[in-house]
């Protein structure tokens, strides 16, 4: 039984790969006069997306307790706002300011998750709350936007790790060789480590217990709240940490940053095989998820003159093909039992 | 026994991540050779027919990536219509557009995408004038010229963009207080005592700041601004303001809106009070942007005088595309030609020719 459950995600998993190995090759082929074969290309995806991907992978997780959390966006946009308000009009440095919005982060998991696990809240209704809170508090510490000038701030954000092959030298003579910035690599970093943690240690395998089936998980003497609340608080550290990221890309904060960012992470979790019911969810899945949204957005760019909006239909379309598949699979599960 | 399970559990998760980061860096590798095999395997066949051609083609075209911020207004359709008529292949330019829906991460990654593709010049209309440092030092790397469309960029070097394309708000204002001394000169109330009102844009925007500044450079002895307060640029605001101000003040003259939608809101509001307004009436009505509502109002004989934001900027970018390809130096700032419109004129006629 537990074999089948596993080869069946995995199968789920295979095909957001293959499908985002298919997208990429016929990238390739329609637009090869457009330079889309460059390494540079692909390494954007992750550059433009970083934030994206920690949020995606921390919305995996609580996806996988059978929760939601669409306060994400919203919480994003509050630390760019804090991070640019602290250093740019209260002097604080880089490094303090930035210990502050993730302890913020910490706390504001906290209390979510206090909600949800003790006071047995909706996920939905707590995070909706939480949604509304941290953009109200973003507009309230300023309505006009800032923009970060903090030395230190900006050498992360444009510190260029470079390759030391596959450069190419441009029409005007440039020899660009491809880099990626440190935001790249802690946005993978998170996603080794949520990784290993929901597969290797028995938090994760009970963050999979609890949303699998809560009353099972409760008698096999599993604290589900226990493990609720921990899952929350790292989701309200890695949403902080995700709106740093997203802060290192876009380098100041305004009310209207990050709008709809909460989807985006349900989308790609969803695309990368994650059940919205619970107990079922992987996080290379939700990096893939992400990748493919980013290839889309490529694609409508290099194209050129089509709508940026057909992103958004594509996304419906691949959310439905794969709602369908998983709920094909839930069949083919239970008919077997 | 926890303790020594966690310690194990972090040794490999430390190893794990380095050999992840190992594999990271080496994956992309291992893939590109085999992205330049299939891009090698793609080329041959269609090789001989289409290269020559589709070389030469791109060689003479100037390839422009425009990142629009949206369209969320008749305005940025105009903006946008402008661009995408002024950048025709029959023109010698190649326009790759991208419509950012009011994101500037939308914005970031369409630049970046421009610059893989290696366009000639990038034209920005910034959503918002904050963060561009990274993504324009690596337009700058590549050697690429930026030129900012509409809205400007708080960089703090300006080496960054080529030049900026844009309305001149002060000198909207200016126009539109000499506007209004010429008419009411002709309506024999040059020395009369002038009561002016005005509804503000959102505060900060550089509309607001330009025009009210603009208006105050203009404004005569014997004209008094009795209050000026923001009406946030929409039309439901601005009736809420100039009903506020109908009440405290009995005997308005001017009212200067600075835009078109608070202008109708105003409108609304003093016939509301049971006060007339237009050519006709008791209360000059000014606004500004010109949209093709605000003819309609004119036509109607609501609203004296709209004065113009002109959106059609392709040209103008267009012109100084041309400078650049020839080698010369621009001005930072480009203000594009703007006029003004009143009911003296054959406003119905004008609207027909407009295309916004």
């Amino acid at each position: 039984m537990k074999k089948l459950k596993l080869e069946g995600n995995q199968f789920l998993l295979l095909i957001t790969v293959l499908l985002f190995a298919v997208m990429y090759v016929i990238g390739l082929i329609v637009f090869k006069d457009n330079n889309f074969g460059r390494l540079q290309v692909f390494l954007n995806l992750f550059i433009s997306n970083a934030g994206l991907i920690v949020i995606a992978v921390s919305m995996t997780m609580v996806l996988i307790t059978g929760g939601i959390d669409i306060s994400v966006g919203s919480v994003v946009a509050m630390t760019c706002m804090l991070l640019a308000w602290m250093m740019e009009k209260k002097g604080i440095g880089a490094v303090p300011a930035v210990i502050i919005v993730l302890l913020i982060g910490i706390v504001f998991g906290l209390v979510q998750g206090f909600l949800i696990a003790y006071l047995k809240i909706q996920p939905f209704i707590v995070t909706l709350a939480g949604m509304f809170f941290a953009r109200g508090m973003t507009a309230i510490i300023s309505t006009e936007m800032i923009s970060i000038k903090n030395e230190l701030f900006l050498s992360w954000a444009q510190e260029k790790l470079y390759f030391p092959f596959g450069g190419y030298v441009n029409k005007k003579g440039v020899v660009i060789n491809p880099y990626i910035y440190p935001s790249v690599v802690m946005a993978l970093l998170v996603l080794v480590i949520v990784f290993l943690i929901l597969k290797y240690t028995k938090f994760g395998r009970s963050i999979y217990a609890v949303g699998g089936n809560e009353q099972s998980a409760l008698l096999m003497g599993l604290n589900v709240r226990r493990t609720k609340l921990k899952v929350y608080i790292i989701d309200g550290f890695l949403a902080a940490f995700g709106g740093f990221l997203f802060c290192l890309n876009t380098c100041s904060g305004f009310v209207e940053q990050a709008k709809g960012f909460e989807m985006e992470a349900i989308a790609g979790a969803v695309i990368g095989g994650t059940l919205l019911t619970g107990g079922v969810g992987n996080v290379i899945g939700s990096l893939f998820g992400v990748l493919i949204k980013g290839t889309i957005e490529t694609f409508i760019t290099f194209q050129g003159t089509l709508s940026s909006w057909w992103t958004k239909i594509t996304i419906a379309a691949l959310l439905a093909f794969f709602i369908i598949l998983q709920s094909l699979f839930a069949k083919a599960k239970e008919k077997r039992k | 026994m926890k303790k020594k399970l966690l310690s194990i559990i972090l040794a490999t998760a430390m190893v794990a991540t380095m050999v992840g980061c190992g594999s990271a860096t080496s994956e992309p590798a291992a893939a590109e050779p085999a992205t330049k095999e299939a891009a090698e395997e793609a080329t041959p066949a269609e090789e001989v027919a289409e290269e020559p051609a589709a070389e030469e083609a791109s060689d003479d075209l100037i390839v422009v990536g425009y990142a629009q911020v949206g369209a969320e207004s008749d305005w940025r359709t105009a903006n946008t219509e402008s661009f995408k008529t002024t950048f025709t292949e029959e023109n010698g330019y190649q326009l790759i557009f991208d419509d950012a829906q009011q994101k500037q991460e939308n914005q970031i990654k369409a630049i970046r995408s421009f610059i893989q593709q290696e366009v000639d010049y990038i034209v920005v209309a910034p959503v918002v004038e904050t963060g561009w440092e990274t993504v324009l030092e690596e337009a700058k790397e590549a050697g690429i010229p930026v030129i900012l469309s509409d809205r400007m960029m708080d960089v703090s070097d300006d080496s960054l963009y080529e030049c900026w394309v844009g309305g001149n708000f002060v000198k909207e204002g200016e126009d539109a207080a000499a506007w209004l001394k010429t008419y009411l000169e002709d309506q024999g109330r040059g020395s009369e005592e002038i009561n002016i009102v005005t509804l503000q844009g959102t505060i900060g925007a550089s509309a607001q700041v330009g025009r009210t500044e603009g208006f105050a450079n203009g404004m005569q002895d014997n004209w008094v601004m009795l209050d000026q307060q923001t009406g946030e640029f929409t039309q439901s605001k601005g009736q809420e303001v100039m009903e506020s101000f109908l009440k405290q003040y009995p005997d308005i003259d001017v009212v200067v809106c600075e835009n078109d939608n608070m202008a109708f809101g105003a409108i609304d509001a003093i016939k509301a009070a049971g006060k007339t307004c237009g050519p006709e009436g008791d209360i000059i009505v000014i606004s500004f942007d010109a949209v093709a509502a605000a003819f309609d109002s004119m036509i109607a004989g609501d609203l004296n005088a709209t004065f113009e934001c002109n959106p059609l900027h392709g040209p103008r970018v267009a012109e100084i595309i041309q400078k650049l390809e020839a080698g010369e130096t621009v001005e930072k700032i480009q203000y594009v030609d703007e006029s003004y419109f009143d009911t003296s004129m054959d406003v119905a006629a004008i609207k027909e020719t407009r295309a916004y």
